[in-house]
């Protein structure tokens, strides 16, 4: 086993070596370099044919028509295209826009940076295991409202939001609706041709395929209308201009074509190393699983560890990349956003640590960490005054602390 | 967060752990910060006939600059008198352990951590007088 143990598939996966290879092939002088939209020589055919090979594997994983792809650097800018493009476009028909506490801050501060334009958003509140409930979704929509955005899976906690049930809602009342997927495709069947999800942001760096780019899906029946929000050579059918990087491309391509072939073998694997590590802890008192334990992928974990500050705890867990909910984690010093709208307690949000799972993890480096995790806890537990007094029977929450 | 050695070496061996009786008259106890806030500390000291402290402890719950700066209090104030432990600031615990700027906050909660251990055993003793 090499250490340190990476556990932090949901901040970025590596590149799969079968996808690398294939990028590879799409750099140099005798490989197909060209600009794919170079329409008169050789060069530029074959690295459009790359591209639209790679449109192909996209459609396919997420069962769409390869048209209603369009490249983007990545989920965050699918997610800024999505909203601020919606908006503008419809901003004569409403102005009201509707999200969770809980997305993406690609999302959140989008919505933030349209307030700020003159647009009106509803922040729902989730539940406490941190899924929505329909009927609160609904009563939310207004005649005025152009656009519901929820993410599928969330990236700190994993839970599933149920995107075919928002569907129903949304297409009823003739509003778009648009799902932050960077989390969840490769993880959980997504169907295009089902779902009523009108816009849908994707992301290649999650799926073991490269950094620095990503997709939008834009629903073509019934057509969904975007206003561009990057100008220039009107690649992309006008929606977002700038020369493709083909290399980026094919290895997004590559990465879900595999993702396509193994994600049900590697889900199951995945939950029986969740499962196991779940068990490993089980003995240890006072731990919180944050958000549902059964709408939710196998590959993530978000747990609170009452009376171990989370930023402490990572330090203890040096050969182990994790992320924690913590405040001393942030640049804000404040914590867990994702945590605090479940309800959780700020003390518990400080406490919290995201293990996410993927293809290279082992049940060896499972153990491990489960290991690591019980002895760090064990030891900062003797250090920690809240244990001791919640030994001696006080309640942490009747106590008049001098906050600062 | 890349810490200091000192930081580091305070995490991984903090120096007098653990906890007096309270309730004995030559133990003063200071609990400060709050755990919405991510650190409490509680630091207790000893002090004898001559008002110097001769023993310190603490626990602290929050990041790893937190433990290191109560772990390197306790070791300051041992064999100080009170007016002298009062005296500490936050600035040289801080500079001590080269803390970052967004971890300053740690050492100010040291400070007060043993303004309030001593204000305790203070109170004990008008208490008893």
């Amino acid at each position: 086993m090499k250490l340190p143990i990476y556990l932090d598939y949901a901040a970025t996966t590596p590149v799969d070596s079968r996808v690398a290879v294939q990028m590879a092939q799409y750099l140099t002088v005798d490989g197909i370099f060209g600009n794919p939209a170079s329409r008169s020589h050789r060069f530029g055919w074959q690295a459009e044919e790359a591209i639209e090979n790679a449109r192909r594997q996209i459609a396919q994983l997420v069962n769409c028509d390869p048209k209603e792809i369009i490249w983007t650097s990545g989920a965050t800018e699918a997610d800024n295209l999505a909203i601020k493009g919606v908006a503008s476009f419809y901003r004569d028909k409403g102005r009201h826009i509707i999200t969770c506490k809980t997305e993406h801050k690609a999302v959140i501060d989008t919505c933030r940076y349209l307030e700020g334009e003159g647009y009106e958003v509803t922040y729902l509140d989730p539940e406490p295991n941190g899924l929505i409930d329909l009927e609160k979704l609904a009563a939310a929509m207004r005649p005025d409202t152009i656009i519901v955005s929820i993410m599928h899976v969330n990236n700190e906690i994993g839970v599933i939001q149920d995107i075919e049930h928002i569907g129903e809602l949304t297409r009823a009342r003739g509003i778009v609706f648009h799902v932050d997927a960077a989390q969840s495709v490769g993880k959980v069947a997504i169907d295009l041709n089902k779902l009523k999800v009108d816009l849908m942001s994707l992301s290649a760096h999650k799926v073991y395929g490269p950094k620095g780019i990503g997709a939008l899906y834009v629903r073509r029946k019934p057509r969904v209308r975007l206003a561009a929000q990057i100008h220039g050579g009107g690649h992309e059918r006008g929606m977002r201009s700038g020369t493709l990087p083909t290399h980026q491309i094919v290895g997004m391509g590559a990465a879900y074509e595999i993702a396509e072939a193994e994600m049900v073998a590697e889900c199951d694997r995945i939950r029986i190393l969740r499962d196991r590590f779940l068990d490993k802890l089980r003995d240890i008192p006072e731990v919180y699983l944050n958000g549902d334990l059964l709408q939710r992928v196998p590959h993530n974990l978000n747990l609170s560890f009452a009376f171990v500050e989370g930023e402490s705890l990572m330090m203890a867990l040096k050969d182990i990349a994790l992320s924690s909910g913590s405040a001393c984690t942030s640049a804000s010093l404040e914590p867990s956003y994702v945590l605090r709208a479940l309800g959780r307690s700020d003390e518990l949000a400080h406490s919290s640590l995201r293990i996410s799972l993927g293809r290279f993890t082992t049940a060896e480096e499972i153990d491990y960490a489960a290991q690591q995790i019980r002895q760090a806890v064990n030891k900062l537990r003797e250090l920690s005054p809240l244990w001791e007094m919640y030994q001696e029977g006080v309640d942490l929450t009747k106590v008049q602390w001098s906050a600062h | 967060m890349s810490y200091s050695e000192k930081v580091i070496d305070h995490y991984e061996n903090p120096r007098n752990v653990g906890a007096f009786d309270k309730t004995e008259q030559n133990v003063g106890t200071g609990m400060v910060g709050a755990p919405a806030c991510g650190d409490v500390m509680k630091l207790q000291i000893k002090v004898n006939a001559a008002g110097i402290i001769e023993d310190a402890r603490f626990k602290t719950y929050g990041c790893g600059s937190a433990i290191a700066s109560s772990s390197l209090l306790t070791e300051w104030v041992k064999g100080k008198t009170l007016h002298e432990a009062q005296e500490i600031k936050n600035t040289q615990i801080a500079e001590e352990l080269a803390l970052p700027p967004v971890k300053i906050h740690c050492s100010v909660l040291a400070e007060d951590a043993i303004k309030a251990a001593i204000a305790d055993y203070q109170a004990k003793q008008s208490k008893e007088a």
